[in-house]
């Protein structure tokens, strides 16, 4: 049996990778490590909503160059919808409009967005004063007081704001207050009492960045001026100041989103961080127009695709971790790839809380399967039981840990439950049959390998070459192929049989 | 603690990913397995073959089955349960006699009858198949093992592993099963795997826990006397078992009954590696020897061609003349 096309076929993987590596490299001008870099956002936006069949009019605010993020490119994807740009008193809109449409419709808009500190905000007016604010009895007497205890205890409209809010916060809350907010939603009531200061406010809408976040919505932020300067605040705890993820969509105390002809209009976001060389950022985006097959990128792709696929494309990296400790160590785990998934739940909860999770849920799950065994049941109706104990456990400590004020327990849900089920049950099994001994051999090799597959797929050299490079995955499928056709000793069996050897 | 490569290649050791690649992946054609991964299907063409194995009492396909379970073992006081597709020994359940209304295992635990529907329902929803598949369960009358073997096993039956390659037998051990292995024969749960001479069926090498090991750690007799009654029958036993399933690597699991003598308890198509250190040598010279050889030879030509060019002199005799000498 000739080994001849195997080898060929490792040859023309390896090469073929390699090739598209470094033509994505030369072509793109994507470096090779993610040092030295500056971070670019891609973020999209997604306007849904249902025509009524007439002609429609969607207008909806575009986030300009602001201090901390330089807007670089745009697009919009919007099929028969005639498309305008607005610019008003630094406020720039995009106004879609069609004669007809009817049925449910999408509208995307895609911009990219630098990160860089020293960018400058172009010139937004301050908000005019607002002369009358209108109150009814006996709301009037209530935003009086209420304004009158915040001024008494501020010097300017910065400090005025930061108590107005503190004022409304849970446990300061009075009962004005509480009166005004059975009628007024938070923030819009906010702005009213700033307006009825006489103090020059207006509300904005900010998108705070986490990579790999889709369908995320605006948080209202309140932009509080004295004279010329102007402070941000967060209606919800009185911070003041702009957190470092926080982009502003829209800037200008405008609505985000109208729309004229369409009911249930909707807006949400995506957004995915990439590593770039600033110049590059730019220049990737001309030769985009020039698509071409060579250029077969993921990043070609919807941006909440391309957040799916940074995922899955380190899921190779982690079964190559699986491969080498297997057929090179000879480490035994429980469910052969397991230990992959148990890992990308490691990378949402990070190592430690992952770990003691894991532990806390396995270790639970045998004692109520231990109990299980003796009820005498189906396998498939046994596993169901387990599976249901452990979302009771997960629950169960999600809220305990929540109530000791460990936030770090609620991210014991991104565990895959059905996987961990069958864990718990193979575990079991393997504990009435072969005794702890054995348990501890196979769940301490499934932890070492989840561990080290973790450690593998959270390296961010790895994650930058992975989902920047696809011709890695050829390399990766040459890899394991020979992998495949390894025929020596594995680590441990030099252990194993050295007895074999002694006489 | 740790042995070199080039030292186990010079003893001829082949480690998990040789076996599995250059003789399970090059010899047993996938499509044979469900021949020997189904104890049913092998038993019944076994007998095809005319190839000894025990008694089939009955089998139980459907949880509804379970309940007729009490009528078919109404006539037998020992039995043995397995699920055909079972692997490494997992969920065997061995009832030695009755006491009133309760099954004996060998240790002695008493079962009742529910509990023996439990195991077997167990087995019908496939928890000791390989991938979790439903399975069916396979009643055998108990073996009546040999009495001369009594003084080397605790609790269970001992079995004899045959390493059959393209039908010549290769290399043989015994397993005893122990306290520390529960009555089990499996070698890395505490079994005392004892190597036995191709040529004339004695011992010739104990090992437990992979150390070596000159007599049985619980009943306490020496292993050096060990000597298989009817081992050409059983080596051509086993080796005809290449006809009968095509596979070129083949595990044969043999027991010798007191009344019927040799016999054929099941196949492995992944035989593990543990035969090696029980052996105190490699398989890789007789694999290599064997795969120069013909093909279209008689099973007895087969077992004489082997028992020639394998025999091999007992250590553990060697280890009592020099204490005796002591």
């Amino acid at each position: 049996m000739s080994r001849l096309p195997f080898y060929l076929i490792v040859a023309l993987l390896l090469v073929t990778g390699i090739a598209m590596s470094v033509h994505r490299h030369v072509q793109f001008e994507v470096p090779w490590t993610p040092g030295e870099q500056r971070q670019v956002w891609e973020i999209e936006a997604q306007v849904d909503f249902r025509a009524d069949g007439g002609p429609a009019r969607v207008e909806m605010a575009l986030p300009s160059t602001q201090p901390g993020f330089r807007v670089l490119t745009e697009h919009t994807a919007s099929p028969g919808y005639g498309l305008n740009y607005l610019e008003e008193n630094g406020a720039r809109r995009a106004l879609w409009s069609v004669r007809e449409a009817e049925g449910n419709q999408q509208l995307y808009y895609s911009a990219q967005v630098l990160v860089a500190p020293n960018a400058e905000a172009g010139d937004v007016p301050p908000p005019r004063p607002v002369p009358n604010v209108v109150w009814e009895p006996p709301y009037d007497t209530a935003a009086q007081e209420v304004i009158d205890h915040a001024w008494s205890r501020s010097a300017d409209p910065f400090t005025f704001a930061q108590q107005l809010i503190s004022d409304f916060s849970d446990e300061r809350r009075g009962e004005n207050v509480r009166l005004l907010l059975t009628q007024f939603d938070r923030s819009p009531l906010l702005l009213r009492l700033f307006h009825q200061a006489g103090v020059q406010a207006r509300a904005v809408s900010g998108l705070t960045l986490e990579n790999g976040r889709r369908r995320q919505a605006l948080n209202i932020w309140l932009e509080v001026y004295d004279g010329n300067e102007s402070a941000l605040f967060d209606p919800a705890t009185g911070q003041r100041g702009r957190p470092d993820n926080l982009l502003l969509w829209e800037n200008a105390g405008q609505s985000v989103l109208e729309v004229q002809g369409g009911t249930n209009s909707r807006i949400s976001f995506s957004m995915i961080s990439r590593n770039q060389p600033a110049a590059a950022a730019v220049r990737s985006q001309v030769a985009k127009d020039a698509d071409t097959l060579l250029n077969f990128s993921i990043h070609s792709l919807p941006l909440e695709e391309q957040a799916l696929f940074q995922t899955i494309l380190l899921i190779p990296i982690g079964a190559l971790v699986v491969v080498l400790l297997r057929v090179l160590v000879g480490i035994k785990t429980s469910g052969t790839f397991m230990p992959v998934l148990i890992a990308l739940a490691f990378i949402q909860t990070s190592l430690v809380t992952g770990l003691v999770g894991f532990l806390l849920v396995v270790a639970v799950g045998l004692v109520i399967r231990n109990y299980l065994s003796y009820l005498n049941l189906l396998l498939v109706a046994r596993v169901t039981a387990v599976i249901i104990t452990v979302i009771a456990i997960i629950s169960l400590f999600s809220v305990l840990s929540f109530r000791m004020g460990l936030n770090a327990g609620l991210q014991i849900t991104f565990f895959p439950m059905i996987i961990l089920s069958w864990t718990i049950e193979r575990m079991s099994i393997l504990w009435e049959e072969e005794g702890p001994k054995e348990v501890l051999i196979q769940g301490g090799g499934s932890m070492l390998t989840a561990v080290l597959a973790y450690l593998a797929m959270n390296n961010p050299w790895i994650r930058h070459i992975t989902f920047n490079f696809l011709g890695v995955q050829l390399i990766l499928m040459a890899l394991i192929l020979m992998l495949g056709n390894y025929t020596g000793y594995r680590l441990l069996e030099l252990r194993r049989f050295k007895p074999v050897t002694e006489d | 603690m740790w042995t070199s490569p080039g030292k186990l290649r010079a003893k001829g050791i082949i480690g998990m990913n040789q076996r599995n690649i250059r003789y399970i992946g090059r010899y047993n054609d996938r499509r044979l397995y469900p021949l020997v991964d189904d104890k049913l299907q092998t038993k019944l063409l076994a007998q095809r073959y005319d190839i000894t194995t025990p008694a089939l009492i009955g089998t139980v396909s459907t949880q509804f089955g379970i309940k007729r379970i009490h009528e078919m073992l109404a006539a037998h006081g020992g039995f043995v349960i397995k699920p055909a597709k079972g692997s490494g020994g997992k969920g065997i359940l061995v009832i030695e006699q009755r006491d009133g209304a309760h099954f004996v295992k060998p240790s002695g635990a008493h079962l009742t009858l529910e509990d023996v529907e439990r195991h077997v329902s167990n087995i019908l929803s496939g928890l000791y198949s390989l991938g979790g598949s439903p399975d069916v369960a396979v009643i055998e009358a108990l073996i009546d093992f040999d009495e001369s073997f009594a003084e080397y096993s605790y609790e269970g039956v001992p079995d004899i592993r045959v390493i059959v390659f393209q039908g010549y037998p290769v290399m043989a051990m015994m397993r005893l099963s122990t306290a520390a292995s529960d009555g089990k024969a499996n070698l890395h749960q505490g079994a005392v795997g004892v190597g036995i001479d191709i040529a004339s069926g004695t011992a010739i090498r104990g090992v437990q826990f992979d150390r070596a090991r000159h007599d049985h750690p619980d009943t306490g007799h020496e292993l050096a006397s060990l000597r298989i009654p009817g081992w050409k029958t059983l080596l051509e036993l086993a080796a005809s078992c290449y006809e009968m399933t095509a596979l070129g690597y083949l595990g044969t699991d043999m027991v010798i009954d007191r009344q019927h003598g040799p016999m054929l308890l099941e196949l492995n198509a992944r035989p593990g590696l543990a035969i090696q250190m029980a052996n105190g040598e490699g398989l890789r010279k007789r694999l290599d020897l064997i795969e120069r050889q013909p093909e279209g030879v008689s099973p007895e030509e087969r077992v004489a061609f082997a028992q020639h060019h394998f025999a091999r002199s007992s250590e553990l005799e060697r280890v009592a003349q020099e204490a005796a000498e002591a």
